[in-house]
């Protein structure tokens, strides 16, 4: 078994409004950041996984998202594995 | 008399405000249900109330989702037994799919704690069959995630619209910030409602409105209704005969309109 990172990105869709990146957004903008034109809002989780193969892992993180992690009707999810390297 | 079920997870508060609106106002049966039964035998109506069940980690409602009862719950819906989620509980009825569509934070990324108006958009439900299309309600909403969208493409059941207290639709009475003003949506088969006002805290005057009652009433009526229907159906079975269907529960005095 093989230890892998697993970083997972889950953002709103293009096409959902995100009010908290307009709050960003205009707070970037009150601190004098005026070459911000947009800013969007997501989470990141990430795992800890063991597996023996880095399509395996990530065959498992999107279920995860399908299931848990995002919701589809809003949001977008992407996942990064890179495989962890022993000391 | 029909048995509600009060059902309540880690962080739920309303469970308490919902028991007392049923036991107490309407003086009907109900038990508090931890969300770890595997069984809702013999419930007639489920209640899914609000709070903050698992701290709104990830998304409002989506660990609840997963709690045992939502098992049986599922059954019962696809029965056709009335299921309400108020708030929290609309957000946990959404995640596990029982509803259509999801939440994003309100427009204005506060917690609104307020009165506000609704509008009764459909009366073909067993929590809106006493009502009149159109009418108003009073009814007070407290939440930071009540910012409804169908989803791309999706048409929802719209039960329930915010509005002023004369029913006009503006953006002043939508305090979430919500897709077509919507308050509150039901399923295609139109037995499960999810509305983000809390009608459990509208029963009585002394604590501004009594609006909320209407609902519970309802529902009430609406049971008796598909019990008899239900006995009359397989009477007539029996019988090799037709039916004796009685209609659907209606207010028969507009005492309170206007």
């Amino acid at each position: 078994m093989k230890q892998f990172s697993v970083k997972i990105e889950v953002k709103l869709k293009p096409v959902v409004l995100d009010p908290q990146g307009k709050a960003v957004l205009n707070a970037l903008g009150g601190l004098g950041f005026s070459e911000v034109s947009d800013a969007r809002v997501g989470k990141v989780v990430e795992l800890t996984m063991e597996g023996e193969s880095a399509e395996e892992v990530s065959g498992k993180a999107d279920e995860m998202c399908r299931r848990l992690l995002s919701n589809p009707v809003i949001e977008d999810s992407s996942v990064e594995v890179v495989e962890k390297q022993d000391a | 008399m029909p048995n509600f079920g009060v059902l309540f997870f880690p962080g739920s508060n309303c469970e308490e405000d919902c028991y007392h609106a049923i036991r107490k106002i309407l003086g009907q049966p109900c038990d508090l249900i931890w969300h770890e039964e595997t069984s809702l035998e013999g419930i007639d109506c489920v209640v899914v109330p609000g709070g903050f069940s698992y701290g709104d980690y990830l998304r409002a409602g989506a660990i609840a989702r997963f709690s045992p009862v939502m098992e049986p719950l599922t059954r019962l819906a696809a029965e056709g037994v009335p299921v309400i989620g108020i708030c929290n509980g609309f957000q946990i009825l959404v995640e596990s799919g029982l509803l259509p569509g999801a939440f994003l934070h309100n427009s204005s990324l506060k917690f609104v704690c307020r009165w506000n108006h609704v509008r009764v958009e459909e009366i073909d439900t067993p929590f809106t069959c006493l009502l009149r299309e159109g009418e108003v309600l009073k009814l007070p909403v407290a939440n930071a995630q009540g910012n409804f969208v169908p989803g791309e493409g999706a048409t929802p059941r719209i039960v329930l619209r915010y509005c002023g207290p004369q029913g006009e639709i503006d953006k002043e009475a939508n305090p979430s910030g919500s897709q077509d003003a919507i308050a509150g949506v039901a399923n295609t088969q139109g037995n499960v409602l999810g509305m983000m006002p809390h009608p459990e805290r509208g029963v009585e005057n002394a604590f501004g409105s009594e609006d909320g009652k209407k609902m519970f009433e309802s529902v009430v009526s609406w049971i008796k209704f598909s019990k008899q229907r239900e006995a009359a159906l397989s009477l007539a079975k029996l019988k090799g005969s037709e039916p004796e269907l009685r209609p659907i529960p209606r207010r028969r005095f507009d005492y309170d309109l206007d």
